[in-house]
């Protein structure tokens, strides 16, 4: 998991310092007409924007790390200070100067005064800051609603609403300001005046906040008692049916799996009513992949970590493995049916991509499930349920993405072969054989899985018994 | 009933328990004590197939631990918070064991109304999730819990820290009263020499993983605990 972490940012230092290096002459070459300076501040909301998206998704003050310091003889002030002060050193904050610096040279190179680029590179900085404290209070504000995803969908929408339908030209206010700035360096009060109102208001936040029995502890909701009557149907998995699902709807953390079935759902969207995408008909099994697939990859992946919190009952308990893992399997069988049948409104796009999401829903019955579940048998990594507190959330990491990708290309590919060569009914059928063949082969795969899951069972509870 | 065959655990060539020939007969009510680190959790961990054994095996009414799961039916433990399930209430948390241990929702009911008095009021009915419950409380569902199903084996560690008084002294009648049901076997670990005594026929120190004393419960046996401990 560091590695990975440590690879995504060298990854993104190196994206932005080439986006850094490549932006003048781009923009040069894109609008040979205009000045590049004045079309890259012209841009600047839409990278605010994506900024702030980004950072909500990955970024979160590190609150929790000052646990230790509040029964030190420390001022509280001076805790708080320190939290908000180490926020400002994030990587985050950083990212940016990567394009920020190398653009600057490379407008001071190509004739641009000096006098104007300078300021005009502290505003920008300065405005990184300004957004990494603007995020905090929309986390603040996000991690008390039941949709946490709302506030910043609906900052971020509505400036770009404001701004498309140009009901208030934001972008060109932006670049206006900006431009301010460079021609009078005086200017640079604004941004710094507004840094200061949104530090000292995270600091007020965060100081009547910052107690043991406050943010620091998660907050005690009222137990909802639920019936689950229907999952009788499934027989002896049905107890751990129930657990699951009581597992997916009382955490913060689970509850995103299901929050992100909307996402998975509309998807398609995106590629559907375009028309260049209608001709890309070996893309339609990939999105297939996603829509069905969404909740089986978000919730399999951290199988069997869901249960680590408590797998030392589990594995004492008058229990048999195999039951454990069918209940897991047929949660997520059911899942990509529903999912299915939610599609189904696609064909409305054309009946062909009502055939690729069927083979693809087939194709993650018969394959994907079984590939994640036996995934799940490497996991050592425990989560932490309970792990919640105000300027604390975070549904979805990177990592997710990450082992989302195989499950989806390798399904695309081979249609993809398919298609080029034999065309789409071809491909359309060996995804389903595929599927097919994996869901006849059900028991004896169930069973080899089991064996791998027995096997790792004593590194998993070591593992899940660690604190991290 | 339970019987250690040259049983030894070490981490990186230390030893940290080993139990030549531990043999504890059915219906037993065993207490374990000793300080930190003597090998008391590691030993109940054994127990329960949560760590394998370095060399040796332990067997229960003669099934090798390690080997089968067939012990799992008739052996029940509470060994600490990952016992439970923090997003159930404490009442699904009863109803889960019980499914898991062939008892229906009205067997639990029935079993549940004998610890109307242990419960005193703030485990059931009360709209709160096991997370959010106080550690004492916590600990006294993860309890009752173990008792679900009639397991034969009954593994408890450290039953009493973070009980209040009252709670102790009615968990320690009602651990007298299963020792008094020769049929189940009950094991507890303990800081406490004064509870342990009270309530184990059988008392084994446990000394760097190593058994060095063990002694059939009599009234000298609290003193003499006492005079070793104090070293």
């Amino acid at each position: 998991m560091n590695i990975f972490l440590v690879f995504m940012a060298l990854y993104f230092m190196a994206t932005f310092l080439v986006l850094g290096l490549a932006m003048y002459p781009l923009l040069k070459k894109i609008y040979p007409d205009n000045d590049p300076f004045v079309m890259f501040n012209g841009l600047l909301f839409y990278w605010i924007i994506a900024d702030l998206l980004m950072r909500f998704f990955f970024q979160k003050l590190p609150v929790m790390s000052v646990k230790p310091l509040l029964t030190l003889p420390i001022k509280r002030k001076n805790v708080v200070h320190f939290v908000l002060g180490k926020s400002a050193l994030s990587f985050f904050n950083f990212l940016p100067l990567f394009a920020y610096i190398p653009f600057s040279i490379m407008l001071i190179g190509n004739d641009y005064p000096a006098g104007q680029i300078l300021p005009w590179l502290a505003g920008l900085i300065i405005f990184v800051l300004i957004i990494n404290f603007l995020n905090f209070i929309i986390e603040s504000i996000a991690s008390e609603t039941e949709l946490p995803f709302l506030p910043v969908m609906l900052v971020a929408g509505g400036l770009f609403a404001l701004n498309y339908f140009e009901i208030l030209s934001i972008s060109d206010l932006i670049s206006k300001a900006f431009l301010g700035i460079s021609n009078n360096p005086f200017f640079l009060i604004v941004p710094i005046l507004v840094l200061a109102i949104l530090y000292w208001t995270n600091f007020k936040t965060l100081k009547k906040k910052l107690y043991i029995d406050n943010s620091l502890q998660s907050k005690k909701e009222e137990a909802k008692t639920t019936n689950l009557a229907w999952t009788k149907k499934f027989g002896d998995i049905a107890p751990f049916m129930q657990l699951d699902i009581k597992l997916i709807l009382r955490n913060k953390r689970s509850k995103s799996s299901v929050w992100m079935l909307v996402i998975g759902l509309l998807y398609g969207l995106f590629f559907y009513p375009n028309p260049i995408y209608q001709d890309m008909e070996w893309f339609f099994v990939f999105i297939g992949i996603f829509v069905t697939g969404i909740f089986l990859i978000n919730f399999g992946q951290f199988i069997p970590a869901w249960d680590s919190s408590y797998y030392k009952l589990l594995m004492s308990q008058n229990l048999k493995y195999e039951r454990y893992l069918k209940s897991k399997y047929s949660l997520m069988i059911m899942s990509v049916v529903i999912m299915f049948v939610l599609s189904i409104p696609y064909v409305y796009f054309g009946w062909k991509i009502l055939l690729a999401h069927f083979a693809a829903a087939v194709y993650n019955v018969g394959v994907n499930s079984y590939v994640i579940l036996w995934g799940g048998s490497f996991n050592r990594k425990k989560i932490d349920l309970d792990q919640r507190a105000a300027f604390n959330f975070q549904g979805t990491g990177a990592v997710q993405w990450l082992i989302g990708i195989p499950l989806m290309l390798i399904p695309m590919i081979i249609f993809a072969i398919f298609y080029f060569t034999l065309g789409f009914q071809v491909g359309i059928g060996v995804i389903i054989a595929m599927g097919l063949i994996g869901i006849m082969f059900h028991q004896k795969i169930m069973k080899f899985i089991t064996s791998q899951y027995m096997k790792s069972k004593h590194k998993m509870i070591e593992a899940f018994s660690q604190d991290s | 009933m339970i019987v250690t065959n040259n049983l030894i655990k070490s981490y990186g060539g230390v030893s940290v328990l080993n139990l030549p020939d531990l043999n504890i007969p059915k219906g037993q009510s065993f207490g374990l004590v000793g300080n930190n680190g003597a090998g008391k959790t590691t030993f109940f961990s054994l127990l329960l197939d949560l760590i394998q054994p370095t060399k040796g095996f332990l067997t229960m009414n003669n099934i090798r631990v390690h080997e089968s799961e067939d012990w799992k039916p008739f052996t029940s433990a509470f060994i600490d918070e990952s016992f439970l399930i923090g997003y159930l209430t404490p009442e699904e948390y009863f109803y889960f064991i019980g499914d898991l241990r062939g008892q229906n929702k009205a067997d639990i009911d029935t079993y549940l109304a004998q610890f109307e008095e242990l419960f005193n009021g703030e485990i059931l009915g009360k709209k709160k999730y096991l997370r959010d419950l106080s550690k004492g409380n916590q600990k006294k569902a993860g309890i009752v819990a173990a008792f679900i199903g009639h397991p034969e084996i009954i593994i408890l560690d450290e039953p009493f820290a973070n009980l209040d008084p009252t709670t102790q002294i009615r968990l320690k009648k009602m651990l007298r009263e299963l020792s008094d049901n020769r049929d189940i076997t009950v094991l507890i670990s303990s800081h406490d020499l004064m509870h342990v005594t009270e309530v184990c026929e059988r008392i084994v120190v446990l000394e760097k993983g190593e058994i060095v004393k063990d002694l059939a419960t009599s009234e000298a046996t609290l003193r003499e605990l006492e005079q070793h401990f104090a070293g």
